[in-house]
């Protein structure tokens, strides 16, 4: 089965083009059903492989396509990696992929977009295969930038809305920058190794000097703050939101955004040899973590409050590999994957009940009129919180056991940041679900439950949610972590730290005491006294102001690095370029033209002079070879 | 005798244009550049049967006093740029359907004797040889603009035609100082491309140093690289749009070409010591240009600056005179091709359905034509480089050369990466994205010979994106060739 692994990508590329070449030929129906049937086939096969992997001995293989660039200097083939990262990797993509179709369906069925929707979106289960897939760095590197390209095409998929092409445009922008890092990096790879293929970097890893590595692993990791979203490069995500709700579900929460993570972990060799660049890793993981859940304690809108709930996400996972921690970060990237694309979903269903609303002020109540919406959004809640026995208890617990071998300071501030989530989380649960209804009238007229092709992924995801923690289960229970072993094989240099049980205890009992301690002072404020945010922003404190105004960031780069650039561009233009170069030019231009009318008296159509100077001129010319000398 | 044939069948087929009358004049120039094509693929063939193929060799005396023949020859990288010429030409013809010009046969003539003395400069073996088709390829290309350009033609063509004509005498002045160097078997001056090289390896680091400017002013001016590059907006924008692409697509790649045939294996030392200055000035206008082109409001202009930014990258490559350096060189020489002519007739579709080229005034065209904007994205996205589209492999080549010249040029060039973006998303969405707005007509079903042409454009970005592996093949065997020249 494995060496049929090209069959996963395959799939969704033909989805693709079927939908692509006949999508506005065929029914909704049809097309919905082509897509979604694509990936459930990849997902199938994804499970018969994993499966096949998990009874195998050998646990890296590698399967040849068709060989791309195939010259004696540059050896690049398609080669596919199955190993147990890439494998655990396929069935979050095709797994929540599917589901994410089937709940499309239903939240697209009205739009006259539709069949180009679905095209979108099995180019990217395509390109995020590939991402995953690849032996080699460029083959990631295609995948990378074929999700770029359709996380543009989808945040921008209601074209006709300039703000939403804006969001569109800013974030293929802004994930160039970090890709221009990221291609560096191959290029420094490729020079030093002379390959980029991972088996043969990897094990010549040890045999170069540290600072290379260092440079290596940091312009990788420019790569990844692109596209996972980390402080500078966050700004793109949260206006990704522009996208459809299950495009921010399965792009923007489960899958492209966690690619970063798998690239680490993917070249964790360096990151174990560099302790600078992991340093690097770890502090930009905890300032995006605890910034971004600032923020998010203030935010009103559902979709925007999720979206920095996921960059502060992600900024946990970089720290854990920042510590050394890569099977737990890869485990939490797995129950995210479940709770956040559970979280979408049900802000979908939520907006699609309030006919597109998306202000928490403007809802309430919705528990008793959307039932399975409310509860499996209240799962997905607990989930993220960190309450046992729910799956993120499990795989942020791990997280921060590692950080706190690794420095008390950054165990404190993950701390914070997991008090802030779960925070923020009931509080959107407590302002949205319960309560009053606050909307219009028409609203409430309106208000239903989504159909069961929406309902059903949501259940499913919610499943997942609670029970996702036995991937993962604590080692000092006398449990098996399963996530543990089966990545021990990728994972090449293990930190070999080991807490004692009883700090291992002590520091469950503080994430759960703390968590709970939050959510009841969440309850209090939200459900019992029912304080509702602010409705305008003139009505808030100064520093309430900065962090719903996201500290302005998107201010600070907008004057710092787009108006001085169309300031250069135009100057370039029309200074430099116009007058100056061409000022040259055309002066030169017009002295050799005042030349030539002084000498143009000495034209008179006789032949022979101009054989004289012709005579002249080849001299001249002659001469001018001797004078070179 | 393949090889004279190339040369000599758009000439004649030129003449016989020239003598119509009508559209029979352009269906036949048409057919002609397709029998043209197939001729080269036949070189192409014949070349992967058996690289000494004596079909591929041409050699007659020409002015045995002074060692001058007319000696052609196709080796790997000119097949390739024959290849790309004989393949844009129909293509170039194809896209003028929609366009009435005045006296028909002589446009499409004098694009068929470009097209020769194109195909003359990629195969010419002897130096006089080539500087002649150098020459001879200014003076057709003069004409279209001048006689079929817009406004302001007369003054623009006459600045273009001064500054590229002023540098070619720079090379020719190099050319003969190597020349009057050589001294070839039989103890003769020659003219022949070996001798030459073998000449200009003679001489003295300095001396070097001196031919390497004057040759690369000619190819610099030609491509254009900054700061020679100011003829280059206007004279795009001005030219009729065929003029444009038969410049952009073919004529700015015999400067690449003679840098990688002609320069580098002539003066290594030159290069070594002037090497940093060309390739700062490259790698300058790469970000210079691309800063440039996000002012712009007309299209065209957009094209023509990210042009230079691109031909600043292929620049910066082969000045690094490393394998993949130049290699991706040659890669991007035959996807800027193919890129940049579907650009031009993007701006030229744009204006022939709405008027204008101007970004601001136009928006929403998408919701009226989706084939359009689909087409439309698959060609910016081989111009701005995305993995499989034909300009990737190209790209990542020619980083991966400049890294090794240098670390930082190489993240100064990448700059280009960034702002390529950044402006060709720009304009996309100005033109293509958003709400319809007023000031333009109803955009309608294209024209079928432009769907064909853009559609052929789009096959091929993807095809060779996919699998560049023959180009990249052939490209690989002629640079290492070059490359022992150079070390």
């Amino acid at each position: 089965m494995i060496k049929l692994i090209a069959l996963v990508p395959l799939f969704p590329l033909i989805g693709f083009l079927i939908n692509g070449f006949f999508g506005k030929k065929i029914s909704k129906g049809l097309s919905g059903s082509i897509a979604s049937i694509s990936v459930l086939a990849s997902f199938i096969v994804s499970v018969l492989i994993f499966m096949e992997l998990n009874h195998s001995v050998q646990k890296s293989n590698i399967v040849n396509v068709f060989s791309w660039i195939n010259s004696d200097t540059l050896k690049i083939p398609f080669e596919f990696l199955v190993d147990p990262l890439s494998s655990v990797f396929l069935l979050i993509i095709t797994g929540i992929g599917f589901l994410i179709h089937v709940y499309s369906t239903g939240y697209m069925k009205e739009d006259e977009g539709f069949s180009r929707f679905f095209t979108y979106l099995n180019l990217f289960i395509f390109f995020m295969l590939l991402l995953v897939l690849g032996n080699n760095y460029l083959i990631m590197f295609v995948g990378w930038e074929g999700v770029g390209l359709c996380s543009y095409l989808l945040i921008g998929f209601w074209f006709k809305n300039t703000s939403y092409n804006n969001a569109a445009r800013k974030a293929f922008v802004i994930n160039r920058i970090g890709d221009l890092g990221f291609l560096l990096g191959i290029i420094l790879i490729f020079v030093t190794f002379g390959s980029i293929s991972f088996n043969e970097v990897f094990d010549k890893a040890g045999t170069v000097g540290t600072p290379v590595i260092t440079s290596i692993a940091l312009l990788l990791f420019i790569g990844a703050m692109g596209k996972s979203a980390q402080i500078p490069l966050h700004t793109w995500l949260p206006d990704a939101m522009a996208g459809p709700t299950p495009v921010s579900a399965l792009i923007h929460a489960a899958t492209m955004v966690t690619a970063g993570i798998y690239m680490v972990t993917r070249s964790n060799i360096f990151y174990s040899i560099s302790d600078v660049a992991s340093n690097v890793v770890a502090i930009t993981g905890i300032a995006t973590a605890l910034f971004a859940a600032t923020i998010g304690l203030l935010q009103n809108d559902i979709k925007k409050i999720l979206a920095y709930s996921t960059v502060s996400q992600l900024g946990l996972m970089f720290l854990g590999l920042g510590v050394g921690a890569y099977s737990s970060s890869v485990f939490h990237v797995t129950t995210h994957a479940f709770f956040k694309a559970l979280l979408f979903l049900g802000a979908g269903s939520v907006i699609h009940a309030m006919g597109g609303e998306q202000d928490i002020r403007k809802m309430g109540g919705l528990k008793g009129h959307i039932k399975v919406t409310f509860l499996t959004m209240l799962l997905g809640t607990i989930a993220i919180s960190g309450l046992p026995p729910f799956s993120g208890f499990f795989s942020k617990d791990e997280i921060l056991a590692h950080v706190y071998e690794h420095s008390k300071i950054l165990w404190v501030l993950g701390m914070v940041t997991s008090m802030l989530t779960a925070f923020y989380m009931f509080r959107m649960l407590f302002i949205t679900f319960f309560g009053k209804f606050r909307g219009t009238h028409e609203q409430e007229h309106h208000l239903h439950e989504s159909p069961s092709s929406m309902t059903i992924p949501l259940i499913v995801l919610a499943a997942l949610s609670v029970i996702g923690g036995a991937l993962g289960l604590p080692e000092f229970w006398g449990m098996p972590n399963w996530m543990h072993h089966n990545l021990e094989s990728v994972i090449l240099r293990p930190d070999p730290s080991i807490l004692h049980h009883e700090t291992e205890w002590m520091l469950m009992g503080l994430a759960v005491a703390s968590a709970v301690a939050v959510i009841l002072f969440a309850h209090n404020m939200y459900n019992k006294y029912g304080v509702l945010p602010a409705a305008k922003e003139e009505q808030l404190k100064p520093w309430q102001k900065l962090v719903y105004n996201k500290y302005y960031v998107d201010e600070f780069f907008d004057s710092v690095v787009r108006k001085p650039l169309d300031a250069v561009s135009g100057f370039f233009h029309k200074f430099i370029d116009n007058q100056i170069i061409d000022g040259i030019v055309n002066g030169v231009g017009s002295a050799v033209k005042g030349i030539g009318s002084g000498v143009r008296m000495l034209q008179q159509g006789n032949i022979g002079f101009y054989v004289i100077s012709m005579v002249i001129g080849v001299v001249f010319i002659i001469l001018l070879t001797f004078l070179i000398k | 005798m393949l090889a004279a044939l190339l040369i000599g069948f758009p000439l004649l087929a030129a003449l016989i244009v020239f003598s119509m009358k009508g559209n029979a004049a352009r269906n036949f120039a048409l057919g002609a550049s397709v029998i043209e094509f197939i001729l080269a693929v036949c070189a192409f063939i014949c070349y992967k049967g058996n690289p000494a193929c004596e079909q591929l060799h041409f050699h007659k005396q020409w002015v045995q006093s002074l060692g001058i023949n007319f000696s052609v020859d196709i080796d790997s990288i000119s097949l390739l740029l024959v290849l790309l010429t004989t393949f844009l030409v129909p293509l170039i013809i194809l896209s003028s359907y929609k366009t009435e010009y005045q006296n028909p046969n002589s446009f499409y003539g004098l694009i068929l004797v470009m097209q020769m003395a194109l195909v003359g400069v990629f195969l010419a073996n002897d130096g006089f040889l080539f500087y002649v088709f150098w020459e001879l390829a200014l003076i057709p290309i003069y004409f279209i603009c001048l006689l079929w350009g817009g406004e302001n033609r007369g003054q623009i063509t006459f600045k273009f035609f001064v500054y590229t004509l002023l540098g070619s005498l720079f090379m020719l002045v190099g050319l003969i100082y190597l020349y009057n160097h050589t001294n070839n078997a039989a103890g003769l001056k020659s003219w022949d491309i070996q001798d030459l090289i073998n000449s200009g390896r003679s001489l003295s680091s300095s001396q070097q140093g001196s031919v390497f400017w004057l040759i690369f002013i000619a190819f610099a001016i030609k491509m254009p690289i900054f700061p020679f590059h100011t003829w280059q907006p206007d004279t795009y924008v001005n030219a009729p749009t065929q003029g444009t692409m038969l410049l952009s697509g073919i004529m700015l790649k015999m400067g690449t070409f003679g840098m990688i045939k002609w320069l580098l294996p002539m003066v290594p030392l030159g290069l070594a010591k002037w090497g940093n200055t060309a390739m700062a000035l490259s790698v300058i206008g790469i970000v210079y240009a691309s800063c440039i082109a996000i002012a712009q409001k007309d299209f065209k202009r957009l094209i023509a600056y990210s042009s230079i930014a691109h031909v600043g990258l292929i620049a910066a490559g082969i000045l690094s005179a490393t394998q993949q350096g130049i290699q991706g060189g040659v890669m991007q020489m035959l996807s800027h091709g193919v890129n940049v002519v579907g650009l031009f007739l993007i701006a030229d579709i744009l204006i022939r359905h709405t008027g204008t080229r101007e970004m601001d005034k136009l928006g929403g065209i998408r919701s009226m034509n989706g084939n359009f904007a689909v087409l439309f994205l698959i060609i910016l996205l081989g111009s701005v480089a995305l993995p499989l589209t034909n300009g990737f492999v190209g790209e990542f080549l020619l980083l991966s050369g400049v890294y090794q010249f240098g670390p930082y040029f190489a993240a100064f060039a990448g700059l280009g990466v960034i702002l390529g973006a950044v402006y060709m998303l720009r304009g996309y969405q100005k033109i293509m994205l958003g709400e319809r707005t007023d000031n333009h007509s109803a955009f309608g079903p294209l024209a079928s010979s432009d769907k064909i042409v853009l559609t052929i454009v789009c096959l091929v970005i993807i095809v060779f994106g996919v699998y560049p592996k023959p180009l990249n093949d052939l490209a690989e065997e002629g640079v290492k060739l070059i490359m022992t020249n150079i070390k």
